[in-house]
């Protein structure tokens, strides 16, 4: 058998169906839920994916936290169910307070496109797992709303629990707290970043680097074991 | 004012109605009033006013447009031609491609933000009415001098507004172009080009077919904004006395658009849809007028059940606005309620607000009174015409004689050196980066190169690898020279990118941006320059398969220069034999294909070293481009070249710096026998491209070449992490990309 991964479609998610190409690429099936349906139609984990959900008025992820697939997925990340959240989605998890911190507009004030160097700072999460811990990857940015904030006692709480996933290396490219590109909560099982590892999974598309491949295979490989 | 009826029109003759405030010149409003046997109402006045204005009627452009279709090479590709909202092309596999450029300039200098956005808004529905699902956009961009204070209004706001669309709905930014050159101070050019693909199944024309079936409105409420804009905006010359007209730019919500583009495409799924438009200049008139106008029938429209956003509108009001993200939909009656509820699904407002009739006539009722009462043909097809007088300007034989041959030259290599430098670094030739990561070019998963690759690529099929790629260019510097032949070079600089990358050339649209039409000068250059691309297109067997006119890029008597921009769309079989521009290993060896002259007429050297424009543009030669693309292609498919890249503004000098710093990867150049090295490095003859080939691939190229008799020198080796003209200068890596990366952020960032 293999994992059934979903992918939430929100009014204005935009990777969403490159998601589910990196999900199958990664071998797993990927299952589209819609954000007005509260059931996750039993799948085993479920990615949040990135894009501009309701335009990112009000604040990005702000409203789609209300949507109704969030009330069944809520509850069910808090029993386990892993998930991960990327650059919309990440904010979509912080407005849920699935995990802590906010985003605020990148310093410099422009959307910024580009080929990130991270490093993979915990390598222990339901996500990042096929990767080596202090691996150095490359994965592509793009976003308005990339500057992740969060108080001095969330952000030592974090340090000190590993709880730091990714960080930007070279240059911070929106002015994130220590930064901070991704984070996962403490169980291990929600994840969010703001790069995007879907858009780094072939070798010819994109920047032709398939460094975000890991992402997908990492949850795979523990669904599977799990089964 | 009490409701203007078609019952009160026929009884009240002499009513002054103000049609020249509308736009309408007293002839062309006698010729309404001729041809609906009264006078208009309020509401066929602003219907007419706005479809014949310029920007709608192409009044003044029709007569020189016809060349394109009358010297339309064969193409089996061709599926839909111009007139329609975009045109498509085939490209195997069963799919279709459209694609098509648009112009949005003078809303973009009102309000740089929201006229650019909106102008992607436009275009991207231009696409989505086709029945295609919209994969890539690009964005060719002039302004005013780099330095200018006004440009630092008009750029940022520019760049972020087609960031902030484009990037919002998801569509990957691949290509376009920047250029600064002070003619377009006051007039800068916001052109936007968006791809889309389909399945030919899938084509879906403008047209109201099939009495009974329902017109339904979707998307937006309709506002106040942008009325009039199409009429008043576009179709006059800027003039500081007049009233500001910032009420007559639209406001974008690209939230709202992306909603648009999947309930859009999910109608058509189901098979829903007969007939589409989407609304934009000239709003509901343009949409109802033109959908039944293409049609068999006749329409009627309830003006009462458009939902609006402002309930104090007036009818002509209604009629005219330009809110965005708007769209009508020709659906039979047994299918209207399943359209409904996908459009409720993605939470979109949808309205049936007509129906099409058995006769021939569009009717338009307001409160249960009838307010339009017209003929579509004379408000959608049969607007003026206009054969505006032209004549050659006086001064353009004086300004082919100031030959640039005539500039000084470096004197030694240590000038050639400081040239290379202030060139590279010159605001036109340096890299666009700042601008382009402001676009996403990654999104949905598919873009193959992007800017600064000679084209943007897109994979259209997972399994196959099937293709396109598309390019657009254009020098208004070579087409002020000679419009024919600058209009030829577009063509052919766009031709020869696509080629460049490995994508066989397909298909042709245009974006025509020029100075006042009642100018002869300016219509002499509009008439030349189409004349050079039909002529070019029927050469290069590559059809137009639509595009956009944009007139009046003028401030008072000083018009932009002539600036055809020419999109070129090609065709991979597999994107994986696509080849990009950087250099990519040591040791491979570089070879120059075509011919060099000494061509420097309207170059990039002239204006950055000596701020001249005079003299002849380069040479064109179509047959040799097309031989080079051959070549191109072939070496692509076949794995006999890891990079190349196409030489123009800039020259050789240029495109070698650009494949240097993209691959991180230097290069050693030896000045071919016969050649100087000024001429070797800066000019701009056309036809020629740069490319690496790998030593164990160097006969079986050059065989290639020889066989096909395109001339190609060695030139060199990549190598190190300089650019080293041996025996003349050598240039790290380091300095070239501090000279070429740092000079837009210095300006704008």
């Amino acid at each position: 058998m293999t994992a059934r991964i979903g992918v939430v479609t929100f009014p204005g998610s935009l990777d969403d169906r490159d998601t589910q190409r990196a999900i199958r690429l990664a071998g797993a099936e990927p299952v589209a839920l819609w954000h007005k349906d509260k059931d996750l139609k039993q799948v085993d984990a479920v990615v949040l994916p990135g894009g501009f959900s309701y335009g990112d008025y009000l604040r990005a992820g702000a409203i789609s936290r209300f949507s109704p697939v969030m009330e069944t997925l809520i509850d069910q990340a808090k029993a386990g169910l892993p998930v991960l959240g990327i650059c919309n989605g990440f904010q979509v998890l912080t407005e849920a307070h699935l995990l802590p911190g906010a985003m605020l507009g990148n310093d410099h004030l422009h959307f910024i496109c580009r080929d990130q160097k991270l490093r993979v700072e915990n390598a222990e999460t339901a996500w990042t797992s096929d990767y080596v811990g202090g691996q150095e990857i490359h994965i592509p940015l793009k976003n308005m709303d990339g500057r992740y904030v969060a108080d001095e006692r969330t952000l030592d709480m974090l340090e000190a629990e590993g709880r730091v996933a990714f960080r930007y290396l070279d240059r911070n490219p929106n002015g994130s707290l220590r930064d901070i590109a991704g984070i996962t909560n403490a169980a291990g099982n929600v994840v969010g970043l703001m790069p995007h590892p879907e858009h780094a999974v072939e070798p010819l598309i994109g920047t032709g680097r398939t460094d975000g491949l890991p992402f997908f295979t990492s949850i795979l490989k523990k669904l599977v074991a799990a089964s | 004012m009490s409701l203007d009826t078609v019952e009160n029109a026929a009884k009240t003759p002499d009513v002054e109605l103000p049609w020249a405030e509308l736009g309408l010149k007293k002839d062309e409003y006698e010729r309404v009033v001729e041809i609906l046997g009264r006078r208009p109402t309020g509401a066929e006045l602003a219907m007419y006013s706005v479809m014949w204005s310029e920007h709608c009627s192409y009044k003044s452009s029709k007569v020189h447009l016809r060349q394109f279709g009358e010297k339309a090479p064969q193409s089996d590709a061709m599926l839909v031609g111009i007139g329609e909202n975009a045109g498509v092309v085939d490209v195997g596999q069963g799919y279709a491609v459209t694609f098509k450029v648009e112009s949005h300039n003078h809303p973009s200098y009102v309000e740089p933000y929201q006229g650019a956005a909106t102008g992607v808004g436009g275009i991207v529905r231009d696409i989505i009415a086709m029945g295609a699902r919209p994969v890539a956009v690009v964005d060719p961009l002039r302004f005013g001098a780099a330095d200018h204070p006004d440009t630092k209004r008009v750029l940022p706001g520019v760049v972020a507004g087609i960031g902030g669309y484009g990037n919002c709905l998801g569509l990957p930014n691949i290509g376009g172009e920047v250029v600064f050159d002070s003619c377009y101070q006051g007039n800068p050019l916001v052109n936007a080009g968006a791809i889309g693909v389909m399945r030919h199944e899938d084509i879906h024309l403008a047209k109201a077919s099939g009495t009974g079936n329902k017109v339904i409105m979707y998307g937006a409420r309709t506002g106040g904004d942008g009325i009039g804009g199409a009429s008043i905006l576009a179709s006059e010359t800027f003039d500081d006395a007049k009233p500001s007209k910032r009420p007559a730019v639209q406001v974008g919500d690209p939230f709202q658009e992306k909603l648009l583009i999947e309930c859009t495409l999910e109608a058509f799924a189901e098979k829903l849809v007969v007939g589409i438009q989407d609304l934009g200049a000239a709003g509901i008139s343009c949409a109802t007028s033109e959908l039944a106008s293409n049609g068999s029938g006749g329409m009627r429209v309830d003006l009462d059940d458009v939902p609006l956003r402002d309930s104090t509108l007036s009818p002509e009001e209604i009629l005219m606005s330009e809110s965005q993200e708007r769209m009508c939909a020709v659906v039979e009656p047994s299918k209207v309620e399943r359209f409904l509820e996908i459009c409720a699904k993605w939470d979109v407002i949808a309205t049936v607000i007509g129906e099409v009739t058995d006769g021939d006539r569009l009717e338009i009722f307001w409160h249960g009174e009838k307010i339009v009462d017209v003929d579509p043909r004379t408000v959608a097809h049969e607007g003026p015409v206009y054969e505006r007088p032209l004549a050659r300007p006086d001064w353009q034989d004086a300004l082919q004689a100031d030959d640039a041959g005539k500039l000084a030259r470096p004197a030694n290599a240590a000038e050639l050196k400081e040239q290379v430098l202030a060139l590279v670094g010159s605001p036109n030739q340096a890299s666009k980066k700042w601008i382009t990561q402001q676009y996403d070019h990654f999104v949905q998963g598919n873009t193959v190169l992007a800017q600064p690759e000679d084209s943007g690529m897109i994979r259209i099929d997972d399994t196959s690898g099937l293709g396109v790629a598309i390019a657009t260019d254009g020098n208004g510097r070579y087409a002020k020279l000679d419009p024919y032949t600058g209009a030829q070079l577009a063509l052919a600089e766009a031709y020869r990118n696509v080629a460049t990358t490995g994508a066989k050339p397909l298909a042709v649209s245009d974006c025509l941006n020029f100075g006042s039409p009642e100018d002869p000068a300016v219509m002499w250059q509009f008439a030349e320059a189409i004349r050079g691309l039909a002529d070019g297109c029927q050469q290069l067997g590559t059809p137009v398969t639509g595009g956009n006119v944009s007139l009046y890029n003028q401030t008072g008597e000083a018009a932009i220069h002539p600036t055809p921009v020419v999109a070129v769309l090609g065709v991979i079989d597999d994107v994986a034999r696509r080849t990009p521009v950087a250099f990519q290993e040591d040791g491979q060896l570089l070879y120059l294909l075509g011919d060099t002259r000494e061509e420097f007429g309207g170059s990039a050297w002239s204006q950055v070293i000596h701020d001249h424009l005079g003299g002849l543009p380069p040479k064109v030669d179509l047959e040799r481009e097309r031989l080079l693309a051959e070549i191109l292609i072939s070496a692509s498919r076949d794995g006999m070249i890891d990079a190349a890249h196409d030489l123009s503004d800039g020259g050789l000098i240029q495109a070698v710096v650009e494949s240097a710093l993209l691959g991180g990867k230097g290069a050693r150049l030896v000045v071919p026998d016969g050649l100087d090295a000024f001429t070797f490095l800066f000019s701009e003859s056309a036809g020629r491209a740069v490319v690496s080939v790998p030593r164990s691939e160097e006969l079986r190229f050059t065989d290639m070449c020889g066989a096909r008799g395109l001339p190609v020198t060695r030139i060199g080796v990549v190598d190190g992490d300089a650019v080293d003209v041996q025996g003349e200068f050598a240039l790290s890596l380091d300095e070239l990309r501090e000279a070429h990366e740092a000079v837009l952020p210095g300006l704008f960032g």
